[in-house]
């Protein structure tokens, strides 16, 4: 089986601090990826090279490549279908200061669709996938800032999910919820993965253990160790990422 | 992104387009606007205009430039020390949440906001008819120096603002009072901002025109005295813009007025640059 | 010495209220005499005949016109440019234009009014009929004068935008143009809303420059080619030679100006108090 996602040798420089270092990887289908490890140490910095969002940080340069579907997305491309194709998700939740409707619809509306039955349609599914239809069904035209932060975030979900992207990238995005929220997303991100490739960026390692099916450890732009999520949890090869499970550092 | 790959996006091409020629008419405008006063004035700016008399031959603009220096002096002498002082107890004495800095803030927005057409009619009303200084310098000084003040306020009470705690705590540590404490280090370290409001005010009131007219008057020679009345360039701009009869020296003050508009905005940038080094 | 400090910080709330005492003493007697209703909505303004008649309705509605056609053209020109300055344009290119934007703001008025009547003026009598002054060069000649208070708060207030926003949108595949004027520029909206309302109140404010260039007939105005006396105008133009009730018909004129731009400022702190 082919990966979904390759990564080669990849290099990446912040102007001259070097972020991620010979990093290689390979991502697997409707798989959850998850990259854990202290903070600095490159994993968000990988996850946003997968849709190339750090594009927007002045001064990044980087070397090596990454191929989705076996295509390089640092070659001649275009960033924009890249991103319909590669969703992300957002350490914060940030929805955009429209209804809830709207959100939902801005990306398909983006791409085209006009269709107002057919964007009700997109806006109703996309919902259901995130498990937040049966919450806002009856208040999609309220401003999607009066949500509580869970809901944010599975909206969040939503208006990625509604541009039908085939990878899902999850920036920590529980770090800024409350348990019960937590357990939602979880959830839902189980959920998700019969239908997309996720990878998740996250610094808790229960929450790694509970949802992936593999695991990466970086450290210091490096990355360490990557196996089945369990064997990386109960015999890690390396001692650092042992230090790191057992918490002696990070 | 490459034009190719635009193309694929016409929609957003477009929105890159029509962003991109607002921009370039506004730079267009502006770079007309100089261009065409520089290049049409700058051949008549001859001698004669520089003499100390005007008269209707020769209708030259010294006079109006000692006015406007007078002006601009008289009404710094008088809004400076109180924008300083305001800006000092809004930012130094007033305590939070006390009702009184609300209302000195909105008062100072409602003056910003009021047309110099309007605070000429408050001179002519109360300056020059109730205290009878007649169309004189003085009524015009006092008219700007209140037009100006809420400028003066804000700037300086951002530069306060923008003067680290530290100080304050450093100086109080030394066992220095609060009036030292806003003199000596406050004060000082906000000089730049306090220097930058007052370039800004300079300039306002240099291209002031409606609120003097019924306030200095329009008499176009040199004063004898504070009570005489005196037109500023930008009123003797006015005049010969008025008339039509003096285009080519209305082109000649145009410039004059450009030059220090620019000049001005050198002093500003100048200014502004020190205060960024300096944070 | 807080006392003096006190005083002096007072005397901003001392200076509003007697301009107030002052303008409304100076001119609602007048307005009384001639009548609220006559003087407000009064066609006829011809002070000087006899019986002579006080209506200030065709200035009302030439400082109406004038303003919305300044609107018009420095809001769309405005706005744009400061989405250019704040999402579009390079650092260095930035580092030139706000310097530019800034000269545009300190150039007197009575210089562009003097611009408009030795360029405008000419252009719209050759290429568009009529006498060049009026309406439409007044309107363009203030629509450029407010665009840098337009640009200025525009841009300050797309800046405030919170980046998440974008980055939201860039990553759904939204281009950046997209992602700018679809969800960006929504966001700022209140800001940008807060910038025309003070460019309002400088187009209807300003006197020098729209005075050498609107045509000033004291009639209701028809066509946009055609002249208009602006409130402002109507007290420049005729105080000088002004006498008796025609001189404190004046001075009301200046307080329906002045009830104007009050209304104008307390939106405009208004719009900033819910922004926060």
């Amino acid at each position: 089986m082919t990966a979904k996602i390759n990564i080669k040798n990849v290099n990446l420089f912040y102007t001259q601090f070097q972020a991620l270092k010979k990093v290689n990887l390979d991502i697997e289908k409707n798989e959850i990826t998850a990259f854990i490890g202290p903070s600095g140490c490159g994993k968000s910095t990988l996850l946003k090279s997968l849709n190339r969002m750090n594009d927007l940080i002045e001064g990044c340069r980087i070397e090596g490549e990454i191929l989705l579907d076996g295509q390089n997305i640092y070659g001649k491309i275009d960033v924009n279908a890249l991103r319909k194709r590669v969703g992300m998700v957002f350490q914060k939740p940030n929805p955009f200061p429209m209804s809830i409707y709207e959100n939902v619809a801005y990306g398909p509306k983006t791409h085209g669709i006009r269709s107002k039955v057919k964007l009700d349609e997109i806006v109703e599914t996309s919902l259901k996938n995130a498990a937040i239809w049966d919450e806002l069904k009856d208040r999609l035209k309220k401003n999607a800032l009066s949500l509580s932060g869970g809901q944010q975030q599975r909206l969040c979900v939503a208006r990625a999910l509604a541009v039908e992207p085939e990878v899902l990238l999850m920036d920590e995005p529980t770090s800024a919820l409350d348990p019960i929220s937590t357990a939602k997303i979880e959830d839902l991100v189980l959920e998700l993965k019969k239908k997309y490739t996720i990878v998740i960026v996250t610094h808790n390692m229960q929450q790694a253990t509970r949802i992936s099916d593999k695991t990466a450890f970086f450290l210091l732009g490096e990355m360490i160790e990557f196996n089945e999520t369990e064997t990386l949890f109960s015999i890690p090869k390396d001692k650092r990422t042992e230090d790191y499970i057992t918490g002696r550092f990070g | 992104m490459t034009l190719k790959m635009y193309l694929k996006y016409p929609f957003s091409l477009f929105l890159r387009t029509v962003v991109v020629l607002a921009t370039a008419v506004t730079c267009f405008t502006l770079l007309f606007l100089i261009g065409y006063i520089l290049i049409k004035g700058i051949p008549y700016l001859s001698l004669d205009l520089f003499s100390w008399t005007y008269n209707s031959e020769n209708v030259s603009f010294m006079p109006s430039i000692v006015n406007t220096i007078i002006m601009v002096i008289g009404a710094l002498l008088i809004s400076v020390p109180f924008g300083i002082f305001s800006a000092i107890y809004l930012v130094e004495y007033a305590k939070r949440g006390n009702k009184m800095v609300g209302v000195i803030r909105i008062t100072a927005e409602t003056l910003a906001g009021i047309p110099s057409i309007v605070y000429g009619l408050f001179g002519m009303l109360f300056f020059v008819t109730t205290l009878k200084m007649g169309y004189s310098l003085l009524a015009g000084i006092f008219t700007v120096a209140i037009m100006i003040l809420p400028l003066m306020m804000r700037t300086t009470e951002e530069a306060l603002k923008s003067v680290p705690d530290i100080f304050r705590e450093g100086s109080f540590g030394l066992g220095a009072g609060k009036l030292r404490t806003v003199f000596r280090i406050v004060l000082p370290t906000a000089i730049p901002g306090i220097l930058a409001g007052i370039i800004l005010s300079i300039g306002r009131i240099v291209g002031e025109t409606a609120a003097l007219i019924y306030t200095a008057g329009t008499v176009a020679e040199l004063p004898k005295n504070l009570l005489s009345s005196g037109r500023t360039l930008s009123v003797h701009m006015y005049a010969l813009s008025k008339e039509g009869l003096h285009t080519d020296q209305a082109y000649a003050t145009a410039v004059m007025l450009l030059g220090i508009v620019l000049l001005i905005n050198m002093l500003s940038t100048m200014m502004a640059k020190k205060i960024e080094k300096k944070s | 010495m807080e006392g003096v400090f006190l005083g002096a910080a007072l005397f901003s709330i001392f200076a509003v209220i007697l301009i107030c005492v002052f303008l409304f003493a100076g001119g609602l007697p007048a307005i009384g005499k001639i009548g609220v209703f006559s003087f407000l909505f009064g066609t006829e303004w011809s002070p000087t005949d006899e019986p002579a008649s006080f209506g200030i309705f065709p200035m009302i509605l030439g400082s109406l016109y004038v303003t919305a056609g300044a609107i018009l053209i420095g809001v769309s020109i405005g706005v744009l440019t400061a989405v250019f300055m704040a999402s579009f344009c390079p650092p260095r290119l930035h580092k030139i234009l706000k310097p530019a934007i800034d000269i545009l703001a300190g150039i007197p008025s009575v210089v562009y009014g003097f611009f408009g009547l030795v360029v405008l003026v000419p252009f719209v009598r050759v290429y568009l009929g009529g006498s060049g002054s009026g309406i439409l060069t007044a309107s363009v000649l203030l629509g450029i004068m407010i665009l840098p208070t337009i640009i200025g708060v525009a841009e300050s207030a797309l800046r405030a935008v919170p980046s998440s926003y974008y980055e939201g949108a860039l990553a759904l595949g939204a281009t950046h143009e997209r992602s700018i004027f679809f969800v960006v520029l929504p966001a700022a909206t209140s800001g940008v809303m807060a910038g025309v309302v003070l460019g309002i109140g400088r187009a209807i404010g300003e006197t020098m420059a729209v005075i050498l260039v609107a045509g000033n007939q004291a009639r209701i105005p028809n066509g946009i080619l055609n002249g208009a006396r602006t409130l402002t105008s109507n007290i420049v133009l005729e105080m000088g030679y002004a006498a008796d009730l025609h001189r404190e018909a004046l001075i009301g004129t200046g307080v329906v100006l002045f009830v104007f731009i009050l209304i104008i400022n307390l939106s405009f702190s208004y719009m900033k108090r819910v922004k926060r």
